[in-house]
């Protein structure tokens, strides 16, 4: 046995141990491995999984889906750019490139010596104080050139990244607007003891009368999903928080965890007590691996001041805690199902619905998933009654939204307003002059023009889970939907063919358009691939990540337009390229082997 | 049988039993809907989504939707259709299928599917992804260039053989399938000829060796028949 093979098994040992070889816990455990060895070792693989009795297929499918987890060394630093399109129009490509340079690395490669790795990276949710990076998992926001060359310096003097300057690593909050939760101050313990004077039946109600639905996307009413959990059969129930939070330019769930967490996990203990779970799960997005110190922390706050533990409150049957699951860079993960699959320690591929996760969920018990933000709500309702509730927002609205203001604007940041709210409101406060347009709700939202800016954020005008990328009157509206097809294409989890296979064809068409060879033809075939990804997805990923194409084809013509080529059409593959390896054979390189128009995979932007 | 229902599809009823999903009782009732990744021997895996149909105006797949009583179910339409067209170039483009050399050709559902829905060609840039061959094992053969990723063998290997031989690995299109065993090689798995994940895959993906071209191309399953009308049969046989 050599040396490292030695290493490997009592790193190996200690690590199943502390997870109590449970192979619910194999993500954990892989990204426990890749921590220690910047890579998950080959020979890792056959060892998890004897010890946690799974296939050594099943590993390896978990291995390869996360985007944190790789099979070859990574640097020992490894530096990833957030690279959404908030980050591009804060200039990180050339922050990117000055990097690369001083460093002597490449895109995606690793330095010689193996000290650093520079790739990029979707969204890290620091849209409103980037361009953001991430060194060995942990956040650095407000990237500049002068900050570039302070991390280059870092890194070369090989100094640990926990004794780095701490500014480096500064989150604000950055809450502009703050209103019903945002304002409020909150004493531990104080909602989860209303609710028990209250009993659990008459809480429910409460819920119901308050009307809250949920802040993840979809608005499904939260009582009613409780109440199917906690009258589904099962012997177990669970409560999971949504933490994943991976819709580009959106961040607020970031800014609850961070500065809210007790009202969070304070909602996560009135659903258990509702429906009768005794264990909770944060499954918090790997990007945010900055926050979890700080969680566990609270976490055990809680626990002595009783709002965990058993008989909490001197309720004898109601016992609870919470357990901290980290995600790996898997923007899927945060569909429900897909986010179980991975609580599971599985490949985040989403489940077949029904069964819904209320009545079989995280190992297969009735499981109640409930977005950040909603539960923080939940302890506004305890303590103040849902007809109070009520009286925020819309009818079908009830309550604050909290949004994600980012892009082109004076005062990015967190915005609490009560649903109803209008967009031009919103593009008021946060000093948005001349917006041109904006995307809500996330790559996989709507895009809006200043026509529109007069509807109302609420589920039955604009829906959204709370994201606002603004964009000015001088950017161009094809490189944000390029941007977001290259997302969908990294994030799409290839279960299912229109989604699997569309991503990649939608972003090669875009790549073709950008580079200058586009056609009317191409146009009409992303509008196709859109219905058909939109009809035939197994889930809401495929199903949306045409829109913004479609969107800004329609409202942004132009900006497609005059990228395209003066023809009807244009082969796909590069004639002249293709004849590269006959010239080889051939050992011809004559003017005669080559065709005129020279080929447009030359000329394509690389990134 | 108070459990017998009936729905609708393409405008005429079909019974099914409580429990069905729509393409189970439509393939009952001997009317086809398209599909690549079902097998009636395993649990459905809903991921081709070949089998889309509008049930009551809304999407959903064949296979995975339960029958229910008074449902208006769309299959056969020109939109449905051109939709299923799509789904088949892309999973044409997507791998390397060269059917003329083929030893499935004619058995291959794929291909069957391609010549039923009228796919005259693959319309997209094919992705020419290097996917070397598996001929480790002594009596089968795996070629990943034709895999369509349908999980069947992995299903098969899972809950008949019970050896969990197959697993689909990798994220969007790195998404590949992964045997058992350290090396990654079938010859080093507990696989067998007799497994019956060595008998479901629906392409040219996973052969038996030394058997090739037994029965020659012209005079194959849907050569005969095309694969529509084959489910036809196939149904009236079980009666
Ligand atoms: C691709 C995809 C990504 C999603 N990402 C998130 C997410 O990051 N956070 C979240 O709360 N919900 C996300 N959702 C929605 C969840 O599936 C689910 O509806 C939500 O967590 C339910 O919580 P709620 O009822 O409190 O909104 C996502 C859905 C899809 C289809
Ligand atoms: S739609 Fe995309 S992300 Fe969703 S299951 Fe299909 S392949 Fe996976
Ligand atoms: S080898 Fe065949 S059965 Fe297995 S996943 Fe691929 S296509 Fe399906
Ligand atoms: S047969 Fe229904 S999705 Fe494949
Ligand atoms: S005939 Fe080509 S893969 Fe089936």
């Amino acid at each position: 046995m050599t040396t490292n093979e030695a290493a490997l098994d009592t790193v190996l040992a200690d690590l199943l141990a502390r997870h109590g070889r449970d192979p619910g816990r194999l993500l954990q455990i892989l990204l426990d491995v890749q921590a220690r060895f910047a890579r998950v070792p080959p020979e890792a693989v056959p060892k998890l999984a004897a010890a946690l009795c799974l296939p050594i297929g099943e590993v390896e499918s978990t291995v390869e889906f996360y985007s944190f987890l790789s099979r070859t060394s990574v640097g020992e630093y490894r530096v990833l750019f957030s690279d959404n399109i908030t980050d591009r129009m804060l200039g990180n490509l050339t922050i990117f490139d000055h990097m690369a340079k001083r460093l002597g690395v490449r895109a995606g490669e690793v330095s010689d010596d193996g000290l650093v790795s520079l790739d990029t990276t979707s969204c890290t949710g620091m849209c409103d104080q980037g361009p953001a990076i991430l060194v060995n998992g942990i956040a650095v926001t407000r990237m500049t050139l002068r900050r570039a060359d302070q991390v280059c310096e870092l890194i070369r003097s090989r100094v640990p990244v926990a004794e780095w300057p701490a500014d480096f690593f500064r989150v604000d909050h950055n809450i502009r607007r703050a209103d019903m939760l945002l304002a409020a101050d909150f004493t531990p313990g104080s909602a989860l003891k209303a609710a028990i004077g209250l009993g659990r039946d008459r809480f429910l109600e409460e819920m119901r009368i308050s009307n809250l639905r949920g802040r993840g996307g979809a608005g499904f009413t939260t009582a009613v999903k409780w109440e199917a959990a906690r009258n589904a059969a099962g012997d177990e129930r669970y409560i999971v928080c949504n933490a994943d939070e991976g819709e580009p330019g959106t961040f607020k769930d970031r800014v609850l965890l961070q500065y809210y967490p007790e009202r969070v996990f304070e909602g996560m203990a009135l659903a258990a007590y509702v429906i009768g779970a005794r264990h909770g799960l944060l499954y918090l997005r790997g990007e945010y691996l900055y926050l979890r110190p700080r969680l566990e922390e609270k976490l055990t706050e809680l626990r002595a001041l009783g709002v965990l533990g058993r008989s909490i409150f001197g309720v004898d049957d109601f016992a609870f805690d919470i357990e901290i699951h980290m995600g790996a860079g898997a923007y899927v993960c945060g569909e429900e199902t897909a986010l179980i699959e991975s609580l599971e320690g599985k490949a985040g591929r989403p489940r077949i619905r029904p069964p819904f996760p209320v009545t079989s969920g995280y190992r297969g018990r009735p499981t109640v998933v409930n977005n950040v933000e909603t539960l923080a709500k939940v302890s506004e309702i305890a303590l103040n009654g849902g007809a109070w509730y009520r009286g925020y927002g819309t009818r079908q609205s009830t309550g604050t939204k909290i949004l994600s203001v980012s892009g082109d604007c004076a005062r990015p940041g967190i915005y609490e307003y009560p649903f109803g709210v209008r967009i031009s409101q919103v593009l008021e406060d946060c000093g948005a002059r001349r917006p041109r347009a904006v995307q809500i709700s996330g790559a996989s939202g709507q895009c809006l023009t200043p026509r529109e800016f007069g509807r109302r954020i609420a589920f039955e005008d604009v829906p959204t889970a709370g994201a606002l990328m603004i964009f000015g009157d001088h950017r161009d509206m094809f490189e944000v939907a390029l941007n977001f097809a290259r997302f969908f294409r990294h994030e799409s989890c290839g279960f299912c063919t229109p989604c699997r296979v569309g991503t990649t064809i939608q972003a090669k068409i875009m790549d073709k358009i950008a580079a200058g060879h586009g056609t009317q033809y191409e146009m009409n075939e992303l509008e196709h691939l859109h219905e058909v990804m939109r009809t035939a997805s197994h889930c809401g990923l495929g199903q949306t990540a045409g829109q913004a194409i479609a969107d800004t084809i329609t409202e942004f013509r132009g900006d497609y337009e005059k990228r395209l080529a003066r023809k009807d059409f244009e082969p796909a593959f590069d004639l002249d390229a293709a004849l590269d390896r006959a010239r080889d054979i051939t050992g011809r390189d004559d003017a005669d082997s080559r065709l005129v128009d020279e080929g447009w995979h030359a000329r394509e932007t690389t990134r | 049988m108070s459990d017998d229902a009936t729905f609708m599809l393409d405008g005429r009823p079909i019974r099914f039993v409580a429990g069905q999903s729509i393409l189970e009782a439509a393939t009952a009732a001997g009317t086809f809907i398209p599909n690549l990744c079902h097998h009636p021997e395993f649990k459905p895996h809903g991921s081709c989504k070949l089998c889309t149909v509008k049930v009551n105006g809304r999407a959903s797949s064949a296979c995975t939707t339960r029958a229910r009583a008074g449902q208006e179910v769309a299959s056969d339409t020109p939109e449905l259709n051109r939709h299923r067209r799509t789904l088949l170039q892309m999973l044409f483009v997507e791998g390397n299928h060269f059917c003329p050399g083929c030893e499935k050709s004619g058995n291959c559902r794929l291909q069957a599917l391609a010549y039923d829905l009228e796919m005259l060609n693959p319309h997209y840039e094919h992705f020419y992804p290097p996917r070397p061959i598996d001929a480790s094992h002594p009596d089968v053969l795996i070629d990943f260039n034709r895999c369509i990723l349908c999980a069947l063998c992995v299903r098969a290997s899972r809950d008949v053989d019970g050896k969990s031989v197959f697993a689909l690995a990798g994220r969007g299109t790195a998404q590949h399938l992964v045997v058992d065993c350290p090396s990654g090689k079938l010859g080093d798995s507990d696989f067998a000829m007799t497994d019956k994940a060595a008998a479901v895959c629906p392409v040219g993906a996973i052969l038996p060796k030394r058997v090739g071209f037994s029965v020659p191309i012209g005079e194959r399953t849907f050569d005969v028949e095309p694969i529509s009308a084959h489910a036809a049969h196939a149904a009236e046989t079980r009666g």
